[in-house]
Order: C-alpha cells, then sequence, then structure tokens
C-alpha cells in the first residue's frame, strides 16, 4: 500500500494561458490527513480545489493519484447548483454515485436507493427524502450534498466551504461529523471560517495565488505573514483570542496578544 | 357532442389531433429538460435561427423544414461552443444566432422566384394542413424521445442538475449537453407547422410551468406536462375549429388559460385551507 492518497507537484493554474491564478502549489495528501484550505476570496482556494478533481487543467506540474479517482468525493459550493431545479432530495444523493449502469428504465436500483437512504438517516434527514431539493433550509442542502458525496464511500473527501448558509448550530455539527469521517477517510476542507476550522484540521494549506503548506494546525500572523496570506485569525490557545489582520511593520509582533 | 366523432371522418381534422397528440409528447418532455435547465432562451434562438433554413429551403425549392433542421442543430450547436469555448456570453450569443438566421430566412424569402407559398404557415403555424410524412416523423420522433428518456433517464437528469459534479463522477456532459440540444432542435422544427416559429416557445414552456405547480420531480413532471399539452392543443384546436380563428394562436391561448385557472385555483384553495 502507498502511504499516500495524492501528490501534487509544482502545480500552477491559469486561465487563458496569461492570468496565473494558482502557482507553485505542492502537497501531499495522506490517509489520515485533515487539511484546511485557508486564503482570502479570489485567492484560488476553488482553484485548487478544481484543478485536484480534474475540472481544471494545470498549466504545469502534475497531480498524481494512488486511488481510484471514484474514491473521491466532493462537495462543491452550495451557489454552484440550481436550488429550483425539479430533483428529489434521494435522487440528488443517489447523483454521487459512480459507475452504475446507464440504462435504468425507470428500475429502481436497490442497493443504491438503500445505501442513499442510510446516509440520509445518518445525517438526520431521512424524512425530507421525497422533497424537492429547494423545499430545504441552507443546513438540510448542505447535509445533502454532503450524502451524495459519500454515495462512493470515499478514501478522500473534498469540501468547498460546507459552512455557507447555515446556522451555527449545523456548523458545528458539521464538524463534529466531518472528525468522526475523518477516521475513515482523508479530508481536505476549504473555508473561510479560519477560526473555526483550524480547532478541527490537522494541517493548513494557505493558497493566495501561492500555496504553502503548514503541517499544523497552529498558525500565527507572522506566519500568515510570510505566506503573504491576509487574514484575520482567531487563535485557540489557553483562551481563545483574535488576532487581527497583519501589521505592516514587524517590530512589534506579538505584543497585541 | 356527436359532431366532435364527426370531425374524425375529415382526413385533415384527424391529421391535426394526432400532430397534436405527437406535438404533446415530444414538446412535453423536450420542454420538461428546457424549462428545469432555464434553457428556454436558448430554444428561442434554436427557433428563430430555423428560419434561415426555412428561406433556403425556398430557395433551393427544397421542402423549408429539411432547411430549417439542419440551421436548428447547427446554431444549437454554435450557441453551445461560443458559451463554451469563445468565451461569448449565453444571452449575446444567443442573439447573434437569432438574429442572424432570421435575417438568412429574410434575405433568401426575398430572392426566391415568385410568391413564397404558406410561408404564414411556417410562421404561425397551421397544423390543419400537417402532411403524412410530417406526421410520420413526429412520431418517430417522439418514440425516440420515450425510449431515450426511459433509458438514459438519470444520466440527463444528473447532467441537467448539476454539471460540473456530473464531470467528477465521468459522466459523459459534453456528449449529454450537445445530444440532447440537437433534440431540442428536432423538436422545435418538427413541432413548427403545429404553433409556428412564433408561436412554438409556449409549447415548450407552458405546460411545464402549469405542470411544475403540482411537482417537483423531473419524471412526473414530464409526464404532466405531456398530458397538459395534449389537453390545451386539443381543446385549442377544437376552439379553432368552432370559432374559426387560427388553430396556433388558438393552442396557446388554451395553454395559458388552463394555466391561469390552474394557477387561481391552487391560489383559491390555499386560502380557503388558511382561512
Amino acid at each position: 500500500m502507498n502511504t499516500k492518497l495524492v501528490e501534487i507537484k509544482d502545480v500552477a493554474v491559469s486561465y487563458d494561458h496569461q492570468n496565473v491564478v494558482l502557482e507553485e502549489a505542492s502537497f501531499d495528501i495522506c490517509p489520515s490527513d485533515f487539511i484546511g484550505v485557508i486564503g482570502p476570496n479570489g485567492g484560488g482556494k476553488t482553484t485548487l480545489i478544481k484543478a485536484l478533481l480534474g475540472l481544471v487543467k494545470p498549466d504545469q506540474g502534475q497531480i498524481k493519484f494512488h486511488i481510484p479517482i471514484k474514491k473521491v468525493g466532493y462537495l462543491p459550493q452550495i451557489n454552484q447548483v440550481d436550488k429550483r431545479f425539479p430533483i428529489t432530495v434521494l435522487d440528488v444523493v443517489r447523483s454521487g454515485k459512480t459507475g452504475s449502469k446507464p440504462f435504468t428504465l425507470f428500475k429502481k436500483n436497490v442497493p443504491d436507493t438503500e445505501f442513499a437512504e442510510q446516509l440520509l438517516s445518518e445525517m438526520g434527514i431521512a424524512d425530507l427524502r421525497h422533497k424537492a431539493i429547494g423545499e430545504l433550509s441552507g443546513g438540510q442542502m448542505q447535509r445533502v450534498f454532503l450524502c451524495r458525496s459519500l454515495m462512493n464511500q470515499p478514501e478522500l473527501l473534498v469540501l468547498d466551504e460546507p459552512d455557507t448558509f447555515v446556522d451555527n448550530h449545523f456548523e458545528s455539527e458539521l464538524y463534529e461529523k466531518l472528525r468522526e469521517l475523518n477516521e475513515r477517510m482523508a479530508i481536505v476542507l476549504v473555508s473561510h471560517d479560519v477560526g473555526t476550522i483550524s480547532f478541527y484540521v490537522k494541517s493548513i494549506v494557505c493558497v493566495n495565488r501561492n500555496v504553502h503548506y503548514h503541517p499544523s494546525n497552529v498558525i500565527t500572523t507572522e506566519q500568515l505573514a510570510s505566506y503573504n496570506c491576509p487574514l484575520q485569525i482567531i487563535t485557540h490557545g489557553d483562551i481563545p483570542h483574535t488576532v487581527l489582520k497583519m501589521h505592516d511593520n514587524h517590530d512589534h509582533h506579538g505584543h497585541h496578544h | 357532442m356527436g359532431t366532435i366523432i364527426e370531425l374524425f371522418s375529415y382526413d385533415f381534422f384527424t391529421h391535426a389531433f394526432w400532430a397534436s397528440f405527437f406535438a404533446a409528447i415530444s414538446c412535453g418532455i423536450i420542454g420538461t429538460y428546457i424549462v428545469s435547465r432555464r434553457i428556454v432562451f436558448v430554444s428561442g434562438g434554436i427557433t428563430h435561427a430555423s428560419f434561415g433554413g426555412i428561406g433556403i429551403g425556398y430557395f433551393l425549392g427544397w421542402n423549408p423544414l429539411i432547411g430549417a433542421a439542419i440551421f436548428a442543430v447547427l446554431s444549437g450547436w454554435g450557441i453551445q461552443l461560443f458559451t463554451q469555448k469563445g468565451k461569448v456570453r449565453e444571452d449575446s450569443s444567443i442573439a447573434i444566432w437569432w438574429s442572424l438566421g432570421m435575417a438568412i430566412g429574410i434575405i433568401f424569402v426575398y430572392l426566391s422566384p415568385g410568391y413564397a407559398p404558406n410561408l404564414m404557415s411556417y410562421l404561425f403555424g397551421s397544423v390543419l394542413t400537417v402532411s403524412m410524412t410530417e406526421l410520420w416523423l413526429m412520431g418517430v420522433l417522439s418514440l425516440v424521445l420515450i425510449l431515450f428518456f426511459a433509458l438514459f433517464y438519470r444520466l440527463v437528469l444528473y447532467v441537467a442538475f448539476d454539471e460540473e459534479f456530473a464531470r467528477t463522477t465521468g459522466l459523459p456532459v459534453n456528449l449529454i449537453n450537445y445530444l440532447l440540444i440537437s433534440f431540442i432542435a428536432i423538436t422545435i422544427v418538427l413541432n413548427i407547422r403545429v404553433v409556428g416559429i412564433i408561436l412554438i416557445l409556449s409549447l415548450l414552456t407552458l405546460p411545464q410551468t402549469t405542470a411544475n405547480l403540482f411537482t417537483k420531480d423531473f419524471k412526473k413532471l414530464m409526464v404532466l406536462s405531456v398530458l397538459f399539452a395534449f389537453l390545451g392543443s386539443l381543446s385549442g384546436l377544437l376552439f379553432s375549429f368552432y370559432v374559426d380563428i387560427p388553430s396556433g394562436a388558438s393552442i396557446i391561448f388554451t395553454l395559458v388559460l388552463i394555466f391561469g385557472l390552474t394557477k387561481l385555483a391552487i391560489y383559491l384553495r390555499n386560502k380557503l385551507r388558511h382561512a
């Protein structure tokens, strides 16, 4: 068995071959990883994810998979889907399954349906299965998309901002769920909520055109500054405290703690 | 009403009946896809672009529907390609094909020697003059669509719902997109004779909007849309016959009426329930 699931080496992505949106992305994803991807809006977080999933082609470098691509689960940004599309919750979840026979003849695929229903009840939303996707709240919708991403029993789960449009209650529930899933699979989680995720993730990837891998979940403003990653962060020390934006002059760093 | 049965003894009426029947099937199914994917105006572009083919058909002395079919399919692919590869915004891309097709049509109808017979029937429809060949083609199309959607239902549903996610699960997204846009083009062209270029969009959207009041499941939406389309076109046809008005416009009018009444009924029912 190979100990790495995915190797990302010197990946660079540009649009129209001129606007570089991502460069020097190099890191590995290992079986029990829980990687938080942070960075400013427009910094290339989503591009990194899309390159990882093969949705955009890198101009340079390579992404090497040691697991079949169908063992990668994906939860895209919620605003990517049309919320008024006439589709039921159960069908959305089932759409995550790859390799089913293309011929269906309206026939019920019993194993797929049962597994989808099992996922929905684990997430506590089994009673919503015949509802249309548009009738759900933001938190319920994210749960449905999480179920969809688990249909192939992935070894790597990639989530792009699963914490948008959800209430605080669901947010903590979601992170607990991810922690539980992390016992079975590696997770790559994109979020703008740096403070909360650093509490759950094991390592951090900072994306602001350049990509920096940071092998722990504690990251200081100074490190962020050296990564050129302008963010407001909350750290979880003995006493949780907020570290505001980095300063231009670094000579008095740390004193405002 | 013995008169309705009497009507079926006329060939032209039997033809019109079958034409409405097949139109309901093909427009009901394809319209559900169009409405769900919000590509109503892509379809509008294809419809109007097909007029270019009708013009060239007149000019060359072919059956105008052959020209229309070629133009419709090419413009459908063109809109898709412009948007995907050419980085033209979709609505602008639609407008380009829409007006280009109309312009070519107008030029060639003008250049065609003599008077263009039946031109109005392509613009506004003429279900009473549908030929036997056209009926056969419509029947075959309906059968092909039923089979395709029955066999590949989930494939179409998943790609239509979330194209990018479908790519990550390895579905042939581009193939499905181009195939479906071709089906849309052919459906539009073969139904031009029923309600005409100007009015065909309604047959692709009104029954679906009515059906959407009852269900939000793609599969049921298709079936209900076919029913509402058939109800609308048949009663519109009868209405046009008794009142002696153009059938295409009459069908649209009935479809709108059905939608309005259904919406009102649902509104009143909800009102009473909460009163």
